[in-house]
C-alpha cells in the first residue's frame, strides 16, 4: 500500500516538474511561433543563479523565486532584442539561431565556471510513508505548478495584459490597427516566457546536479511535451506533462529509469503521428 | 558551348580530387591524415543531411540515429564476420531499412516541419537511452558484446575486400574514406541531375503542385529519406573504422546539431558547401581542442547565429552570387555564365527558403 | 448519348467545413469533349467543388465518377495521374524551378522518352515563353507565371482539364488567345472553365452552370443563362429564390 502511495507522489512530481519545465517554452511557441531551442540553457541559467545567490549568502527561497525569474527574464529581453526580433516568421531560422545560442550560453558558462557539478541543499527536509521515505519539496513542486496555472490563467483571462496578448497571437495585423505593438508584445513575452523558464530552474537547482550542460537534458523533453500539448499554452502543456509525466514515472517504476523515458519518447511519436495538432489542437479548442 | 566547358571544369575538378586523395599520404604527416580520415567520414554524414534537407525540404533533427546505427551496425557486424565486407554492406542496408521504416511512418501519416524535427530528434534520443543501458553480459548480438555506455572497443577496422587476414593501412584507410566521399558527392549529383532528382526538388518547391501533376510526395520524401539514411549509415562505419571504438555518444544531440552547423554554414541547397563547411567546422574545434578560455561551443555558437543573421545562404552560394556579381559587370556575359555558376557549384538550381 | 458513361459525374455532392456549407448537394453531369463554364459570385463554391474534384479534399459526401471510376477520397496524385489536370485560381507552380523544368515536370510523366523533348518545346512555343524558357519561374511577371501554370496542365495531356479563372489578370489580348487556346485544346479534351469574365465566357462557351450559395442555380445554354433574371440578381448581390 505505501508503495503505490509514493508511486502516487513520484508521479505528481513528474508531472510538475515537466509542466514547470515546458511552461515557458510554451508560452513563446504559443504566442509567437518561436521554438527556443536555448530553453534548457535558460533552464540552467536559472539554477546557477539560485547556486550562485545561494553560495553569496542569500536566502534560498528569495533566490530562486526571485533572483532566478528575475535574471534569467532579463537575459531574455536582451536576447529577444539583439537576435529573436529579426527572425519572426522563419521558423527554421530561430530554431538554427536559437541552438547557437544554446552553444553559445554553454560555452560562455562553461568558460566562467568551468565544467564542475555545483548544488544547493534541498530545503524543508523529508517526511515517512512506512518503510519509504519522501520530501515535502516533491509537494511544494506540485504546489508551484497549480500557482503557475492559477497566475497564467489569471494573467491571460483577466488582465488588459492577457487580453491584449490573446489579441496579438490571434491576429497581429488586426491587434496593430487597434493601436496595439506586436513588436513589444512579443519582447514582453518573450522574456516573461524565459522569467518562467528561469524560475522552474531555480525551482530544480535543489534536486538536480547544475552543470553548464544540463540543459540538453530538458530540451527535449519540454520539446515534445509543447509539440505533443499543441498550441494552447496552459491546457495543451498540462495534457501533455500529465501524459508523459506519469508515463514516464509508471514506465520507470515497472522497468528502469531509463526504459521510462523510452516509454514517454515513444508515446510522444505515437502521439504526434496520431494528433499532429497536439492534444489541444483535437480535443481542447479554443482554450488557453 | 558554356555547357560544354562547364562539364570539362567539372570533370577537371573531380579529377584533380581524385590526384589529392591518392597523393596527400605522400605529403601528409600520419596523424594529420588520420585527422582528415576522420573529417572525410564525417563530411559523408554531413552529405547525408545536405541532401535531405537542401533538396528534399527534410530537416531530420536526428540524422546522427542512422550514422549512430550504422556505426553500431559495423562493429557489430565486423566482430561477428571477422570480415569488414559484410560489415560495410549491412552498415549502408540497415539504417537504409530503418529509414524506410521511420520514413513510413512520418511522411504517410502527412506529418512535417516542425514535428518531423521532433520525431527524428526524440528516435534519436530512444536509441541513445537503449544503447546505453545494455551494459551487461546478456546484452549481446552474436559475439559482440554492446557494452552500454562503454561502447564496443577494438572493433576490426576494414580490410580488403573478402580478405579479413590484410586490414587496411592507415593510408589505403585514407584512400577508401577519401574516396568514399568523392563516390558519394558523385553519385549525388547524377541523382540530383536525373529524373527523379528533378522531382525530388520540384516536390520540395510545391508539393500540392506537383501532386496535382501526378507525383506522390510521399513516396518521393520516402526515398529521398532513405537514400539520406543508408548514406549516413556508410559514414557511420567509416567513423568507426577510423577510430576502432563505438559508444553510445555517436548517437548525441550535439554531433546533430554539429551537422546543421556545417550545412548551414556551407550553404543550404548545395552539395559542395555542406563538405566545405564540414572540414572547416571540424578543422576550427580541432584547433580549439580542449582549452578552457576558448571553448568550441562559444565558437561554434557564435559562428552559428552570425550565419543565421548575416550570412544566411552560407558560404557556397554566397561567394558563387558575389562571383556573379562581379562577372555580370561585363556587359552580355552574365546570363550565361550564371547557369554555369550555378552548375559549377552543384547547384542545379537556387534555392530559396528551406 | 444517355447510354455513354459521362467523363465526370458527380451525385449529391456536399461539402461542409464546420457550419458552413461550401457545397450543397451537387449533381453535376459532364460529357467527353464537352467545354462547360462555370461561373457564380464569389463563395459560391465554385473552387470548393474544383478540390472535391481533384482529391485537395475529400468531400463530405456524396459521391463523384470520373469515367464511371469513384474518385471522391482518392489523394490528388491519384486522380491526377487518372487524367485530369487544374490550373488553381491563385498561381501555383515551381517558384524556385526555371520555366522549362515546371513544363518538363508536368510532361514527363505521359510522354514517351522521345516524344518528351518535342511536347516541352510545343508547349513552350504555345504560352509564348520559349525566349524565357531558362528564367527562373519567381522572377517571372504574375500573368506569365499564370502561362507557365497553363503549359504545365496542358503538358501533362489530362483528358480533363479545369481551369479556375485562367484569365485573371492577362491584358485584352492574352484574354483573347486563352480562348483560342481553350476552344483549340477541346478539340481533343474536356474542359471545365470557371471565369467570372462574362465577355470571355461568350467567347469559349456553349452550356453554362451557375453556381449560387454552394447550389447549382441554373445550367442552360450561354445564352439562355446570361438573359436569365435570376442569374442577374445573383450578380447584383439580390436575394434569390432558388
Amino acid at each position: 500500500m505505501d508503495i503505490y502511495l509514493i508511486l502516487l507522489l513520484d508521479v505528481i512530481n513528474g508531472m510538475a516538474s515537466l509542466f514547470l519545465l515546458s511552461l515557458g517554452l510554451a508560452i513563446i511557441f504559443g504566442m509567437m511561433k518561436i521554438i527556443n531551442l536555448a530553453h534548457g540553457e535558460f533552464i540552467m541559467l536559472g539554477a546557477y543563479a539560485t547556486v550562485i545567490s545561494t553560495n553569496a549568502g542569500v536566502n534560498i527561497w528569495i533566490a530562486m523565486l526571485l533572483i532566478a525569474p528575475l535574471f534569467v527574464g532579463l537575459v531574455g529581453l536582451l536576447i529577444e532584442r539583439c537576435l529573436i526580433r529579426f527572425l519572426y516568421g522563419r521558423l527554421v531560422d530561430s530554431m538554427l539561431a536559437t541552438w547557437g545560442l544554446s552553444l553559445l550560453i554553454i560555452g560562455i558558462v562553461t568558460t566562467i565556471f568551468g565544467n564542475t557539478i555545483q548544488g544547493v541543499p534541498t530545503p524543508l527536509g523529508g517526511f515517512s510513508i512506512g518503510n519509504y521515505r519522501s520530501s515535502y519539496y516533491t509537494l511544494f513542486l506540485l504546489a508551484m505548478a497549480l500557482v503557475m496555472i492559477a497566475i497564467v490563467y489569471g494573467v491571460m483571462r483577466h488582465t488588459r495584459l492577457g487580453l491584449i496578448a490573446r489579441a496579438t497571437m490571434q491576429n497581429p495585423a488586426m491587434a496593430n490597427t487597434l493601436g496595439i505593438n506586436p513588436a513589444r508584445v512579443y519582447m514582453g513575452t518573450f522574456a516573461a516566457g524565459a522569467a518562467v523558464t528561469g524560475l522552474a530552474g531555480g525551482l530544480l537547482a535543489p534536486v538536480s546536479g547544475i552543470t553548464p550542460v544540463m540543459g540538453g537534458a530538458y530540451v527535449a523533453k519540454a520539446f515534445i511535451t509543447v509539440v505533443g500539448g499543441g498550441a494552447a499554452m496552459l491546457s495543451g502543456t498540462l495534457s501533455a506533462s500529465t501524459l508523459f509525466g506519469s508515463l514516464n514515472q509508471i514506465g520507470a517504476y515497472f522497468t528502469t529509469p531509463v526504459y521510462g523515458e523510452v516509454i514517454v519518447f515513444t508515446a510522444a511519436i505515437i502521439l504526434i503521428r496520431l494528433l499532429p495538432q497536439g492534444i489541444s489542437g483535437r480535443f481542447l479548442k479554443g482554450n488557453l | 558551348m558554356y555547357h560544354r566547358l562547364s562539364l570539362i571544369a567539372q570533370a577537371l575538378a573531380v579529377g584533380l580530387a581524385a590526384i589529392g586523395i591518392a597523393l596527400a599520404p605522400g605529403y601528409l604527416e600520419i596523424f594529420t591524415l588520420m585527422q582528415v580520415t576522420l573529417f572525410a567520414a564525417m563530411a559523408v554524414l554531413s552529405l547525408s543531411l545536405a541532401f535531405i534537407w537542401g533538396y528534399g525540404g527534410i530537416l531530420s533533427f536526428g540524422q546522427t540515429a542512422f550514422f549512430g546505427l550504422g556505426g553500431y551496425t559495423y562493429a557489430i557486424a565486423a566482430i561477428n564476420f571477422q570480415d569488414s565486407t559484410y560489415g560495410i554492406l549491412l552498415a549502408i542496408f540497415i539504417p537504409g531499412l530503418f529509414a524506410a521504416i521511420l520514413g513510413y511512418f512520418v511522411f504517410y501519416g502527412r506529418i512535417s516541419d516542425v514535428y518531423l524535427g521532433v520525431i527524428t530528434l526524440t528516435v534519436t534520443l530512444i536509441l541513445f537511452n537503449v544503447i546505453n543501458s545494455t551494459s551487461g553480459d546478456e546484452y549481446h548480438i552474436g559475439t559482440a558484446m554492446l557494452g552500454g555506455f562503454n561502447g564496443i572497443p577494438a572493433v576490426p577496422t576494414f580490410n580488403m575486400p573478402f580478405d579479413p587476414a590484410s586490414p587496411l593501412s592507415p593510408e589505403a584507410s585514407w584512400w577508401t574514406t577519401g574516396s568514399m566521399l568523392l563516390i558519394v558527392y558523385l553519385g549525388l549529383r547524377l541523382l540530383l541531375a536525373s529524373p527523379f532528382g528533378r522531382v525530388v526538388v520540384a516536390v520540395r518547391e510545391n508539393e500540392v503542385r506537383a501532386s496535382l501533376l501526378g507525383y506522390d510526395p510521399r513516396m518521393i520524401r520516402l526515398i529521398t529519406f532513405i537514400i539520406g539514411g543508408a548514406v549516413a549509415g556508410l559514414a557511420g562505419a567509416l567513423y568507426v573504422n577510423w577510430g576502432a571504438f563505438v559508444g553510445p555518444t555517436i548517437f548525441s544531440l550535439s554531433l546533430s546539431a554539429e551537422i546543421i552547423i556545417w550545412i548551414t554554414i556551407g550553404g543550404l541547397g548545395t552539395l559542395l558547401g555542406p563538405v566545405l563547411g564540414c572540414f572547416l567546422i571540424q578543422y576550427i574545434v580541432a584547433s580549439i581542442g580542449s582549452q578552457q578560455t576558448f571553448n568550441s561551443n562559444l565558437v561554434l555558437g557564435a559562428v552559428l547565429i552570425i550565419f543565421v543573421l548575416l550570412l544566411p545562404k552560407g558560404l557556397v552560394p554566397t561567394i558563387r552570387d558575389l562571383a556573379l556579381w562581379l562577372l555580370a559587370a561585363k556587359p552580355g556575359t552574365g546570363r550565361s555564365v550564371k547557369a554555369e555558376l550555378n552548375a559549377a557549384s552543384g547547384n542545379p538550381h537556387p534555392v530559396g527558403a528551406p | 448519348m444517355a447510354e455513354l458513361t459521362p467523363l465526370l459525374k458527380t451525385e449529391h455532392l456536399t461539402m461542409r467545413f464546420g457550419g458552413v456549407v461550401a457545397n450543397d448537394d451537387i449533381s453535376f453531369t459532364l460529357q467527353e469533349m464537352e467545354l462547360r463554364c462555370l461561373i457564380g459570385p464569389n463563395g459560391a463554391g465554385k473552387s470548393t467543388f474544383f478540390k472535391s474534384l481533384t482529391g485537395q479534399q475529400t468531400p463530405t459526401s456524396g459521391t463523384i465518377a470520373f469515367r464511371g471510376q469513384p474518385i471522391a477520397g482518392k489523394l490528388p496524385h491519384e486522380i491526377a495521374r487518372m487524367g485530369i489536370g487544374i490550373k488553381t485560381q491563385v498561381p501555383n507552380v515551381f517558384n524556385g524551378l526555371s520555366v522549362r523544368e515546371n513544363i518538363w515536370l508536368a510532361a514527363r510523366r505521359k510522354a514517351t522518352p522521345n516524344g518528351l523533348p518535342k511536347l516541352v518545346a510545343s508547349v513552350l512555343d504555345l504560352i509564348r515563353l520559349t525566349s524565357e524558357s531558362e528564367r527562373i519561374v519567381a522572377t517571372l511577371s504574375h500573368g506569365q507565371r499564370q502561362w507557365v501554370e497553363i503549359g504545365m496542365v496542358l503538358a501533362a495531356e489530362p483528358d480533363l482539364i479545369l481551369l479556375d479563372e485562367p484569365a485573371a489578370g492577362m491584358t485584352d489580348e492574352e484574354t483573347l488567345r486563352t480562348a483560342d487556346i481553350i476552344r483549340d485544346i477541346n478539340q481533343s479534351r474536356a474542359i471545365v472553365v470557371v471565369e467570372h469574365d462574362m465577355a470571355f465566357i461568350r467567347l469559349i462557351a456553349k452550356t453554362v452552370t451557375v453556381f449560387h450559395q454552394g447550389r447549382v442555380l441554373i445550367e442552360d445554354t450561354v445564352d439562355k443563362v446570361l438573359a436569365d433574371q435570376r442569374v442577374r440578381d445573383v450578380y447584383l448581390g439580390k436575394k434569390v429564390a432558388a
